[in-house]
């Protein structure tokens, strides 16, 4: 079905995205107006200081986080109406989380092959050949039997990385992937993930990396407060920011 | 002193065969242990499938209440919202009133209240200690699924599983694993609770007992010989538990 996408062409389409909610009598707006347009094979990284509504942006993409306003358009589908059957639409939008959410009573093999096998209706064999092709590309082909526990935490985002592309998905969505890692493991996941960026994968990135940001990103934006602040190509925020706020930002973290 | 000592030593042979007596008395003659083993084997079929009923009851009763307790406040008003709620109600006044009555009660009014001219006693019993094993198991259950990480079930749902897929392949195995060592207790009661069988004239191990006592007007014997069979289900019960769970903790190392 993606055959028929351009390069280039919108994916994922976001208007007015706003999450408002109450906490303790004080209304909280996590998200206050989000509009942007994700295209195929761009590497969209999201930065800004914490609390400013970054991974609740990521997280609404594939309606982890309800939002309460505002729409979300997928390959021409609108996910948040409620006739949407959002499952199918998940299995095309991958997710990596900052603490991998491996699941621990299954192999690495069976970690990768559930999804397929049970949803896309794969044979075992099918699912696995592939599954083991994925652990190939990211240097892991001989931990199949392992379990999660039995791995560093670098290794399992990098397995978590080809759980998601197991199910071929249209876009990956990474939520601080290298956030929870020892710092000598930052750099084998983001290996990865340059290389995915390389394929072609159309992703949206949090991140606190903000050498990922300007070596692999094509598109940055930078949010606060539950608002896009400012957004353009690594050159323009990290060399040229305009404003105010991503200054203060840049100056505490580069 | 001496007059003491030379009585015991007169006494103990006599003792000894009368215990012979005894035994042959109670489990030999008229093939009397007969009632001891049709008895076990119904109180090892209730027990059995008194525990397959709970089990099943008692998954369905937690995704129930756990689903509830997760998710209420953050779904959009509508038919989905208001079936959960009814069945979060018909859950929650299940748990009450079978926790909150004995199992002996419950036994009777199923056995004369709710199936008034059944034959089949045994299927009574075993609906009667399935439904009240449910209840026990849903809270165990329960406090599995609610100790496994959210992130978890966002991990499930994000490949693209629905809901209940998320819980019958990532949470439910995970759970059950957690709450073993409970759920082992849990059946080790059962067994014994089914005791109380005999209340509804189901002649399982504790009645077939009771029996040889009322024919031979002895009952030191086979009553001993009840509870040391009941001692020998739980102690070999217990053992397979414990192997099951170190298998469980070894694959994952």
């Amino acid at each position: 079905m993606s055959a028929d996408l351009e390069k280039n062409d919108v994916i994922i389409s976001v208007k007015n995205l706003a999450k408002h909610y109450k906490n303790k009598k004080t209304e909280i707006h996590a998200l206050d107006g989000i509009t942007t347009d994700i295209r195929r094979g761009e590497v969209l990284v999201i930065i800004g200081p914490s609390g400013s509504g970054k991974s609740t942006f990521l997280r609404s993409l594939n309606l982890l986080e309800r939002p309460t306003e505002g729409t979300i358009t997928f390959e021409g589908v609108d996910i948040t109406a409620p006739e949407t059957d959002i499952n199918k639409l998940r299995q095309k939008m991958g997710m990596v989380f900052q603490h991998f959410n491996l699941f621990p009573h299954l192999t690495i093999m069976d970690n990768m092959t559930l999804a397929p096998r049970k949803l896309l209706n794969m044979s075992r064999e099918d699912a696995e050949a592939k599954a083991l092709e994925l652990l190939a590309r990211v240097g892991l082909q001989d931990r199949a039997d392992a379990y999660p526990s039995q791995l560093s935490g670098g290794q399992k985002q990098r397995i978590a990385i080809v759980r998601a592309l197991c199910m071929s998905p249209d876009v990956l969505l990474f939520d601080e992937p290298t956030s929870a890692l020892d710092p000598e493991m930052v750099g084998e996941v983001l290996d990865v993930m340059k290389a995915l960026a390389k394929t072609g994968m159309t992703m949206a990135v949090v991140t606190h990396e903000m050498g990922f940001a300007k070596e692999v990103g094509t598109r940055v934006i930078f949010m606060d407060e539950g608002v896009i602040v400012e957004e353009g190509t690594p050159n323009e925020i990290f060399d040229n920011p305009k404003n105010e706020r991503l200054q203060a930002f840049l100056a505490k973290v580069l | 002193m001496g007059m003491l000592a030379f009585r015991v030593s007169l006494a103990l042979p006599a003792r000894l065969a009368n215990l012979k007596d005894q035994f042959y008395i109670n489990f030999i003659a008229d093939d009397r242990y007969m009632y001891l083993v049709r008895g076990l084997w119904m109180t090892l079929r209730i027990t059995f499938f008194a525990v397959l009923l709970g089990i099943a009851l008692g998954v369905v009763a937690a995704i129930i209440r756990s689903t509830y307790d997760k998710n209420v406040d953050d779904m959009r008003p509508g038919i989905g919202k208001a079936i959960l709620k009814i069945l979060n109600a018909i859950v929650k006044l299940y748990l009450t009133i079978i926790r909150g009555t004995p199992v002996v009660v419950q036994l009777m009014i199923t056995y004369y209240v709710i199936f008034q001219s059944s034959t089949n006693t045994m299927l009574v019993a075993v609906l009667a200690f399935g439904i009240n094993s449910g209840a026990y198991v849903a809270e165990i259950i329960r406090s599995g699924i609610m100790s496994i990480d959210n992130g978890q079930f966002e991990a499930g749902r994000s490949l693209g599983f629905n809901y209940i897929q998320t819980m019958w392949y990532i949470i439910i195995p995970q759970a059950l694993k957690n709450v073993l060592p409970a759920l082992a207790n849990e059946f080790i009661v059962l067994v014994k609770e089914t005791s109380v069988s005999g209340y509804v004239g189901i002649m399982d191990l504790t009645r077939g007992g009771d029996v040889i006592r009322s024919r031979t007007f002895v009952a030191f014997m086979p009553l001993l010989a009840v509870a040391g069979i009941y001692l020998i289900i739980v102690i070999i019960f217990s053992k397979l538990v414990s192997v099951m769970e170190r298998r469980l903790r070894n694959s994952e190392r």
